[in-house]
């Protein structure tokens, strides 16, 4: 091996590796469980958000796929989980869990290639009519999914047979959290292995993609499968945690809160959807305070602020904050942070 | 053994031809040019090649084999690669990345979601390789959009080598590369491998003469004159052709 | 079966008037308008006023209705709209549907969350029966007035010096600024006339589509899919495609009541599928 291949070597190696920040973040984020034991229902709800999230940064982020129908995967995981749960068909949660999941993936797979063609107008009212479809699907099978009531007398078993849910939220949060870490996990080694620079490619040059060699639909059918699985089982998770169903879960408001949290957050590091989630979360519960039934104003108001702001200037904020926070991590922790391959990495490179 | 051949290649849009009855065949280790005035269809036969079009009529035969029925990267897989005359490049990658990213795909690790890029020796070995080639070294840790034009178009170049092809399709690789970044580019064109089949399309002929080992003149879509340089710079139709005169009936 | 067609013609040719608007921004400016229905429901919400509460006729609630939504149209166009012209599709997206969750909320908390209805005049209700066709007054004069509605916008667009220029401006835009067409104006007057056209829409189809705040919502989907089976380019698309769609949901939610609204989605998506620029449109890449 020549020195420049094993400089090469190096530097490839260097990109997936954990930054002192992301470390923080994860120790940060398990610790509330036993630091914030009083805000643990309001966490679930978060780290549910933030799973839904990550299902649409892989897709919007990194393969440049513009969505407004997640809530059909995250909807009809959740009404199988409830179904599965209700009726006894799997009664242990976490493998009703990743049924629920692959269900979902199913259903993205047969839809992935009404994705694969058009423009972004035509992506974007081919994934909204598929989640409204299924809405009307159930609503109109209100014998079965309990209509616009919800799904109710959903009982869920003890988590692997020991850990009961309890009203607090408690083992709930706990569950979420491991299940959004083992989601993220997965997601992180896709993001930085071959597959996801191919996706990366594909967001910036689709047609350069082709050009060496990737086949274009094909990995987009697999991140849009894979992404339609993490939003399923983010469903999942919130019917088995609120032992409920009902039908926004399908709907549009569902899947715009979505695209606003990843905006919040930013795209393409993974780290949005999270961030977004929990400032998203935030901000609803302050201004729920305040004026709890017109929520649906502000958040109007504020994607309508976000737009006229502009997307570019908000990136250019996040890779400044990014930027930023790189710098202090670097101060406090003698090592050079990889901030990964979003390309954030202060100075340059 | 002509390792690259079009049989009565043809391409309409409606009602215009873009090419017509182009029948072309190129050489193993060949250095071949395809010239011709502007709108002469010069692209539109790459992009026929390529497979980014798909032809009225006829075949293309590479090693022997009819692709013209395949995708465009399932014909990359098979041998062929090429570049594009206006820059096509992932702008937020870096050359490293975009680099890795051909070789890794070549390598068959394009459907690896586990593993890191690079992970493998060979890749680091290959990219290691390609970026001297191309005089890389300094600017890969760069982001694509950042680089002066000259080092994108190598950068270009690189990639479509980086799918080690037989048949390597340049579209115009000088074109608007300023003056002084131009020898680096055209040394390392000429010092691509012998066994490295290269179309390319130019306008530059300088570079035209002093590369090509075959020419093929391309006038309105159809083939005009197809020879050694000293038959195609000889011959009173190219001239003419280029220089706009009536041609004798 | 017949009575069927009729409602559904009528219902299509609501749709038709409601969504056309949306269809001439679209082709027109590139533009993703999908705070359309709430110039809908601003025109319904208008006319209950109007009628129901100060007194106003129904004949002349209707115009009314087109009038305030179309001034509506122009301000909300001069004063918003048009920062966000230039945008990638996504970030008008997420603008309008900002906009309508803030009418929707807006809505609510004036008006209250209860569907509402205007008090047609005695004349428009019960039923014509003609040939053993049940018609019902209403739905007539809904044909009538989309119907002389429809005949006006084509020979408008036809016939007018406005319209042509309306026409070339949704061909081709840079052309046209480059012949010396105000653009900015044309679209301004447009976006007014199609927001009024939505108001109007609202205000005649209350009685039969439900009037209450979540209507933008309700209805974005419908009006999309108009726009996107009939295309961008014509009247006639979204014409051909509302009519369609209308006869179909009726049909739809007659024949196999379960899975009615299911009917008009899956036509969108199997349009779509076949033919991204929708069934009617020129096939002209953008």
């Amino acid at each position: 091996m020549t020195p420049l291949a094993a400089d090469i070597g190096q530097k490839l190696k260097r990109r997936g590796r954990w930054s002192a920040l992301e470390i923080a973040f994860w120790i940060v984020a398990f610790a509330s469980i036993w630091l914030l034991p009083q805000k643990h229902l309001i966490l679930t709800e978060t780290a549910i958000l933030a799973l839904f999230a990550l299902s649409l940064d892989l897709i919007l982020g990194y393969a440049g796929i513009i969505s407004l129908g997640q809530a059909a995967f995250f909807g009809t995981a959740g009404y199988f989980a409830g179904l599965v749960a209700k009726h006894g068909i799997i009664d242990e949660p976490v493998l009703a869990l990743i049924c629920s999941g692959l269900v979902a993936a199913a259903l993205g797979f047969i839809t992935s290639f009404l994705v694969l063609r058009g423009s972004d107008l035509t992506r974007l009212m081919v994934t909204l009519g598929v989640s409204l479809m299924l809405g009307e699907l159930a609503n109109r099978y209100s014998d079965i999914t309990g209509g616009a009531d919800g799904l109710q007398g959903v009982t869920v078993a003890p988590v692997l047979g020991r850990f009961e849910f309890d009203m607090f939220g408690h083992t709930g949060y706990t569950y979420c959290l491991i299940v959004l870490f083992v989601c993220f996990l997965i997601a992180r080694r896709l993001v930085y292995s071959p597959f996801g620079l191919s996706l990366r490619a594909i967001k910036g040059n689709a047609l350069r993609s082709g050009a060496v060699g990737i086949p274009v639909n094909a990995r987009l059918v697999a991140i849009y499968t894979v992404s339609a699985f993490f939003a399923g089982i983010a469903g999942a998770l919130l019917t088995q945690t609120t032992a409920f169903c009902s039908l926004d879960v399908l709907s549009l408001e569902r899947s715009a809160d979505l695209l606003l949290v990843l905006i919040i957050g930013g795209t393409g590091y993974l780290y949005g959807g999270l961030i977004g989630a929990v400032i998203y979360k935030f901000m609803q519960d302050w201004i729920a305070t305040l004026t709890p039934q017109y929520w649906q104003f502000w958040i109007g108001l504020l994607l309508v602020a976000i737009v006229l702001v502009g997307r570019d200037r908000m990136a250019a904020w996040h890779q400044a904050a990014r930027a930023a926070l790189g710098r202090l991590g670097a101060r406090t922790i003698k090592w050079r942070p990889a901030l990964g391959a979003a390309g954030a990495a202060p100075g340059g490179r | 053994m002509a390792i690259l051949e079009t049989i009565g290649l043809a391409k309409r849009f409606g009602g215009i031809v873009a090419a017509a009855d182009v029948t072309l065949a190129i050489q193993q280790g060949a250095r071949h040019a395809l010239i011709g005035p502007n709108g002469a269809g010069k692209t539109t036969v790459i992009n026929l090649l390529t497979g980014v079009l798909r032809p009225t009529a006829g075949r293309i035969l590479l090693h022997g084999r009819d692709i013209t029925a395949l995708d465009r990267y399932q014909r990359v897989r098979l041998g062929m690669a090429r570049t594009f005359q206006i820059n096509a490049l992932f702008l937020d990658l870096t050359p490293l990345e975009a680099i890795a990213l051909a070789v890794s795909e070549r390598l068959g690790l394009g459907t690896d979601w586990w593993r890191l890029v690079g992970s493998k020796g060979a890749v680091a070995d290959e990219v290691a390789e390609i970026v001297e080639r191309f005089h890389l070294a300094d600017v890969m840790e760069a982001r694509t959009a950042t680089l002066p034009y000259g080092k994108q178009r190598l950068l270009e170049i690189a990639l479509a080598f980086a799918c080690r092809p037989r048949v390597l399709l340049l579209d115009e690789p000088a074109a608007g590369v300023p003056e002084a970044e131009r020898h680096e580019l055209l040394a390392t064109i000429a010092a691509l491998p012998a066994d490295v089949t290269v179309l390319l399309i130019e306008h530059d002929m300088d570079l035209v003469f002093s590369f090509a080992d075959r020419i093929s003149v391309l006038v309105n879509g159809a083939l005009f004159v197809d020879g050694t340089p000293e038959d195609v710079a000889r011959d009173p139709r190219v001239k003419a052709v280029y220089l706009g005169e009536e041609l004798d009936a | 079966m017949l009575t069927i067609l009729f409602d559904g013609v009528a219902y299509g040719m609501l749709l038709f008037v409601l969504a056309c608007g949306l269809s001439v921004t679209l082709g027109l400016m590139n533009f993703i308008n999908l705070a359309h229905g709430a110039f809908a429901m601003a025109g319904g919400y208008c006319t209950v006023v109007l009628v129901n509460r100060i007194g106003v006729p129904f004949a002349l609630g209707l115009p009314l209705a087109f009038l305030v939504t179309a001034v509506l149209g122009g301000l909300f166009e001069r004063t918003l709209y048009v920062h966000v012209y230039a945008r990638p599709h996504l970030d008008q997206v997420l603008f309008t549907i900002g906009l309508v969750f803030m009418a929707v909320a807006a809505t609510d908390y004036v008006m209250g969350s209860s569907q509402q209805f205007v008090r047609i005049p005695e004349a428009l209700s019960g039923q014509f029966n003609v040939f053993g066709i049940g018609m019902g007054k209403y739905r007539l004069l809904i044909i009538v007035v989309c119907g002389v509605l429809t005949v006006a916008l084509q020979l408008m667009l036809a016939k007018t010096r406005f319209g042509s220029r309306l026409r070339a401006a949704v061909d081709d835009q840079r052309v046209a600024r480059g012949l010396g067409i105000n653009v900015g104006a044309v679209f301004g007057i447009t976006f007014a006339f199609g927001s009024g056209l939505a108001g109007l829409g609202g205000a005649l189809g209350a009685e039969i589509l439900g009037l209450d705040p979540t209507f933008p919502l309700k209805y974005m989907i419908y009006f999309l899919i108009v726009v996107t089976v009939g295309g961008t380019s014509s009247i006639t698309g979204p014409f051909l495609a509302s009519i369609l769609l209308g006869i179909g949901d009726v049909a739809g939610k007659y024949y196999v009541p379960k899975l009615g609204a299911f009917v008009i989605y899956a036509i969108m998506i199997v349009v779509l599928i076949v033919r991204p620029q929708g069934l009617f449109a020129r096939g002209v890449a953008r």
